[in-house]
């Protein structure tokens, strides 16, 4: 079964989307490779995509996020070229979510322990409010 | 390797540190792909059929907006499936197929009523939260090995 991936590189990872482009054309699979600003789409048999993406995340294990795509790459029913311009629906979700990517990225590649975060401030509950206002009022 | 579904059900974040760490992230690309490239499209050019909204009413009501309807029968076969859930709350984006908050509230309602193992997290702002955030999914994933 033909599948469609995306390869989505951090911002601050050395790996360029033409770097990951010309490592693909170097190998010996054969998929089809679009490459994009944020990282490159790939298209091919389920088990040529399985392998070549354990190649093209050793390049920068920490950096490079894989995701799936529903439809094959330039598709008319998606292409930007053919729908008269702007960005597909899915691309403001990966838009949104590479602001974070160098966060993740850290992250992952981060060893040792674990910061503490002190909890978050948690609204009001409604029985103190009650108590406040009787007795503010008595 | 456990199928884990991750919510929001487009996040390319949640699904990679799934599949990272030897897991299958159900996402609804993958339930995308099944309809818009099958060889026969009976229903160009999405091939949403009759049948879809019919799934969808496994799910939902017939007085149920129809993109609620719609949605479920991409999302709700992929909760059916899920062995275990990661939801993350408040993304303050959510945009195409996770973009109804209505489906959203049915999806995490579904999930949680099914009684899989659920990890609840919110997305990180800075780098120590994000570390945390890593490090939960990572030991909840290493569990249910």
């Amino acid at each position: 079964m033909l599948v469609t991936k995306y390869v989505i590189t951090s911002s601050e990872s050395n790996i360029l989307p033409s770097d990951i482009a010309m490592k693909i054309y170097g190998s010996k699979y054969e998929v089809l490779v679009k490459e994009t600003c944020f990282g490159v789409v790939i298209n091919g048999e389920e088990e040529v995509i399985n392998a070549l993406i354990k190649e093209i995340r050793a390049l920068d294990p920490a950096g490079i996020f894989i995701k799936d795509r529903g439809f094959p790459p330039g598709d008319p029913r998606r292409c930007r070229g053919r729908r008269g311009g702007g960005a597909r629906p899915g691309f403001y979700m990966i838009e949104s979510e590479s602001k974070m990517l160098p966060m993740i990225s850290r992250a992952l590649a981060s060893k040792g322990d674990i910061p503490a975060i002190p909890e978050k401030k948690k609204p009001l509950p409604i029985k103190r409010l009650e108590e406040i206002v009787k007795n503010g009022l008595s | 390797m456990a199928k884990v579904i991750v919510y929001p059900p487009t996040s390319m974040i949640l699904s990679d540190l799934v599949e990272r760490m030897g897991h299958k992230a159900l996402v609804v690309p993958e339930a995308v792909r099944k309809l818009v490239t099958a060889n026969e499209i009976d229903s160009p050019p999405l091939n949403v059929t009759p049948e879809e909204p019919k799934k969808g009413l496994r799910y939902a009501a017939v007085d149920v907006p129809s993109g609620v309807r719609g949605r479920m029968a991409l999302i709700g076969p992929i909760i059916e499936e899920a062995e275990a859930a990661i939801i993350v709350e408040d993304p303050g984006w959510l945009t195409g197929c996770a973009g109804c908050s209505r489906t959203n509230e049915l999806v995490r309602l579904l999930i949680r009523t099914k009684g899989v193992p659920v990890l609840d997290l919110s997305y990180p702002t800075n780098d120590a939260e994000a570390r945390v955030f890593v490090q939960k999914i990572r030991a909840f994933l290493e569990d249910l090995l």
